[in-house]
């Protein structure tokens, strides 16, 4: 390529042009991972909202309504919004230079998927302006509490539901595209690196479960507006219908949630501990294990609807197997580490929290796996506290750790090391005392979407009130923290940056250049 | 370094004996507010049990693996000299790290389907109770017995938003609770009228779901009078953190006695019907029940909430002819939110509520809808 990206000195026309139809794959990486962090500041402040009006037992702030309209969103925006894009980002800027390609496979399919994502996300927040409110139904959009009782604004949020999907599809199966045809000479599956597994793996995850979501709320569409019974009884359909085709799509969704986040640490361990990832191979065995077990799964999520016992005990089974490659991964990290070189660079400690409140997070899991005890535990805030666990320290911490891991090489610039530090202190700490108390509150008997609650859980709820504003004020660190780092940051002009890292990515200038690996790579 | 280390290493052991304690907690003492209750029935210790032996399994595997994961952080860090080694495979440490979970797995599953087979052992009852979830409360029907009634919240909206100091019962008081007798097995068939509901009892260790359309079951058995206090657990809309369950285990006589006055005071309530009220009493008694069952919806102002639910100030229905009113109130309007309070609510509370809903907030069609003309338009279908 003759001319480089336009800047500003360029005119702002050319300047905004280039990121509207940029087909570069770090320009879209970088837009994504900018609308990941907007979207996750939104949702954040909807759990701020929450967490304010928790504070105390009554009603202060809001009203139970727009509570519920907040814990919907606050779900909505950090599922689809703020994690899923943000892991679609790293995959963009990283994968093509992981495995030495010069850019996806399907550089326009790839402009498009990002760029109906604003859309998407900008009709689901303008039902909150809108008569009715926003969805208030849940993140899991029970029928018929989404269907028959719904706000008629529930329209937009099935437009922007399939708007999402058609991105998500589309971004998959430009990885799928890109790492199984753009591979540099040399780069056989087995040499790949984790993160380019687990978004391989995931990216078929994604392809095969978001097209089960389309369904489900099509045939909601079609429930509300013309006139079927797919999840109505009166007219012979089942709600518990709706509840198992969600959830063949919503436990695999988890997963392509976490996945990449074990790829992202898979990276950051071995670079810190100056060794190599302990059981590649199995690493590799396991997460398609995980992957595959996230199929059959499902109904653990519906222990209380009323199956068979037959139903139960297969999906209770099937459930506690999962800790098993899930141990094999945990296992594997620790023993990277064993008989290493360690540093606690800022990603570092990030991965390593990580890991210790991930596996926490299992073992609620596990526990949760259990269908007798489950019947106590089940829409309680002990459930609320063990995915927080898995989705906020896992794979928010790691989305942490992968900014602050490949910064460097995105800007050219290091990060102010003492402030990544502080802010992973607060971010710790702060998520801690969130969310532990949420576990003895779930035990306790406080079930989860309560816009209020009895005088005995009043304690633990400031508690955890406090620890959330901690967690939030910590993110405003970080921001700051990246931009500083791109304004004002110490350059690094070493390939490497980081002494014990390994991988293609690292051998191409800092920052990268705007293209990189137009030549094929020999891998050895 | 060697300090960020020890405060890491503080704070998980912080949290992991923060989990022994509630570990070790019993729930005779206090401290219950931090662990799963052991509660009165078979299956909530069944419950208790399968939790604990889980959460002491997890204890220790946990204690082994982070406290290896410690070690390695404390003794392999490069700035006391680690120099790092090149290993990166060894088959038979990860064959034994797949195995031994896979065994202690099987082991765990053989109390845990022995504990999910006392759960589902809901056969030979001695009483049935069918159990109904309502936007937002329960109905009670003692099945063979002609008893039924409705569990609504107690505690006033002044308490909720904060006009008055919160009562001690605050969210955990109905009007009227369900009564069940010591020693009877007890089941409950459970189901749901509009959305879904869950009907939890914690000391009891019953929780199942209220699908509209579909019937579960769950059971209960216990000696220990008393009153139990639970929650409704699936979202189902605004009202979902106000419809608590309140459960009062009587001994077996007070609980017959309890049954035949509940009996008696329907039979009354049968032969009243056909009283005439005045205008006055109407709009008293229709204001208390619009408060309780039609608020939640349609505003205590009568101006619904808009997109949601419509207003019934100057509405079409409320100000035309009484008997669209009566069907829209008796038989509900299919497909919508609107649902049937046929079941839900006795003559008199409906013509109240119709009256009420007639001559309020500057409604004024003047009429006045007496109990016997419900009951003739329910006979008349």
């Amino acid at each position: 390529m003759a001319h480089g990206p336009a800047t500003l000195a360029d005119g702002w026309v050319k300047y905004i042009s280039r990121w509207v139809f940029t087909t570069n794959h770090k320009d879209i990486g970088t837009l994504y991972l900018w609308f990941s962090f907007a979207m996750f500041i939104l949702g954040g402040s909807f759990a701020m909202i929450i967490r304010a009006e928790l504070f105390q037992p009554g009603m202060q702030l809001i009203k139970p309504e727009f509570f519920n309209q907040m814990t919907t969103m606050h779900g909505l925006v950090m599922v689809f919004g703020a994690i899923m894009p943000a892991f679609v980002g790293l995959a963009n800027w990283l994968i093509p230079m992981m495995i030495g390609a010069p850019d996806m496979a399907l550089p326009r399919m790839n402009n498009l998927s990002f760029w109906i994502l604003p859309f998407a996300f900008a009709i689901l927040v303008a039902t909150l302006f809108m008569e009715g409110g926003g969805p208030n139904f849940g993140w899991t959009f029970y029928a018929p509490l989404s269907t028959t009782y719904a706000p008629d604004t529930v329209n937009y949020f099935i437009f922007g539901v399939h708007i999402m999907g058609a991105s998500s599809i589309m971004g998959s199966i430009n990885i799928i595209a890109t790492v199984m045809n753009m591979r540099a000479p040399g780069m056989t599956y087995m040499k790949m690196p984790m993160f380019v597994w687990t978004w391989l793996i995931t990216a078929f995850l994604l392809v095969a479960v978001m097209p089960v979501l389309a369904g489900a709320v099509t045939m909601m569409l079609m429930d509300i507006n013309f006139g079927t019974s797919f999840f109505d009884a009166a007219g012979g359909g089942d709600p518990v219908l709706f509840q198992h085709v969600f959830w063949f799509f919503g436990h695999p969704e988890v997963y392509i949630i976490i996945l990449p986040a074990f790829g992202v640490v898979s990276q950051i361990i071995p670079t810190f501990s100056r060794k190599p990832l302990f059981g590649y191979s199995s690493m590799v065995y396991a997460t398609a294990s995980i992957a595959f077990m996230s199929f059959i799964v499902w109904a653990h999520h519906m222990f209380t609807v009323g199956m068979p016992i037959a139903g139960e005990l297969y999906f209770m089974y099937a459930t506690m197997l999962i800790a098993v490659p899930t141990g094999v991964k945990v296992f594997n990290w620790i023993t990277t580490m064993y008989k290493g070189s360690l540093t606690f660079e800022t990603p570092m400690l990030f991965s390593i929290a990580f890991v210790i409140l991930f596996t926490f997070g299992g073992f609620t899991g596990l526990m949760l796996s259990i269908a007798a005890a489950d019947i106590q535990y089940h829409d309680t805030y002990f459930v609320v506290a063990h995915f927080h666990y898995v989705m906020v320290a896992g794979a928010v911490f790691s989305g942490t750790a992968a900014v602050y891991y490949w910064l460097p090489k995105w800007c050219g610039k290091m990060y102010d090391e003492t402030m990544g530090k502080v802010q992973f202190w607060i971010a710790f700490i702060g998520f801690n005392i969130t969310f532990m108390p949420q576990h003895f509150l779930g035990l306790a008997g406080m079930p989860r979407r309560y816009a209020d609650y009895g005088l005995q859980f009043a304690d633990w709820n400031m508690v955890s009130s406090i620890g959330a504003f901690m967690y939030g004020a910590a993110q405003i660190l970080f921001l700051f923290n990246v931009i500083r780092t791109i304004t004002h940051g110490k350059p690094v002009d070493k390939p490497e940056v980081w002494e014990g890292a390994e991988g293609l990515e690292w051998t191409v200038p800092t920052p990268a250049p705007y293209h990189t690996f137009e030549k094929p790579p020999q891998v050895q | 370094m060697l300090k960020r280390a020890q405060a890491l290493f503080l704070r998980t052991l912080g949290a992991i004996l923060a989990l022994v304690y509630v570990g070790s907690a019993n729930a005779e003492s206090a401290s219950s507010q931090l662990n799963m209750p052991q509660g009165v029935t078979e299956v909530s210790q069944a419950a208790y049990d399968i939790h604990m032996i889980m959460m002491w399994i997890c204890t220790v595997i946990g204690i082994a693996v982070f406290g290896f994961m410690f070690y390695v952080m404390y003794a392999h860090r490069k700035s006391r000299g680690a120099v790092a080694e090149n290993f990166h495979e060894n088959l038979l440490v990860e064959l034994l790290w797949t195995i031994v979970p896979a065994i202690i797995l099987i082991v765990m599953a053989i109390p845990a389907t022995t504990a999910l087979l006392k759960v589902y052992d809901t056969e030979n009852a001695d009483i049935d109770i069918k159990v109904t979830g309502y936007q937002w409360k329960w109905q009670y029907e003692y099945l063979g017995e002609d008893v039924k009634y409705m569990s609504e919240l107690r505690t006033p909206q002044d308490e909720i938003y904060g006009r008055e100091p919160k009562g001690e019962h605050y969210l955990r008081e109905v009007t009227e609770p369900l009564v069940l007798p010591a020693g009877k097995k007890v089941r409950f068939l459970i189901t749901g009228n509009d959305v879904i509901h869950s009907w939890w009892v914690p000391d009891f260790g019953v929780k199942r779901d209220a699908v509209p359309g579909l019937f579960t079951s769950a059971w209960a058995k216990t000696d220990k009078p008393g009153t139990y206090v639970g929650e409704c657990t699936e979202l189902c809309g605004s009202g979902h953190a106000f419809m608590p369950v309140v459960v009062e285990v009587k001994e077996q006589a007070e609980y017959d006695q309890w049954l035949a006055d509940k009996k008696a005071t329907a039979a009354e309530y049968a032969s009243t019907i056909g009283k005439q009220w005045t205008f006055d009493e109407l709009m008293v008694k229709g204001e208390e029940v619009y408060n309780r069952s039609c608020a939640g919806c349609h505003a205590v102002n009568g101006e619904g909430i808009p997109g949601v639910f419509p207003a019934l100030k100057n509405s079409v229905i409320a100000l035309g002819p009484v008997v669209e009113h009566l069907r829209v109130v008796v038989d509900g309007i299919p497909g919508t939110a609107m649902q049937s309070f046929a079941d839900q609510l006795s003559e008199v509370d409906i013509a109240a509520v119709i009256h009420y809903e007639r001559n309020a907030w500057g409604n004024d069609v003047g009429d006045i809808t007496q109990p016997i003309d419900v009951l003739n338009y329910k006979q008349a279908k």
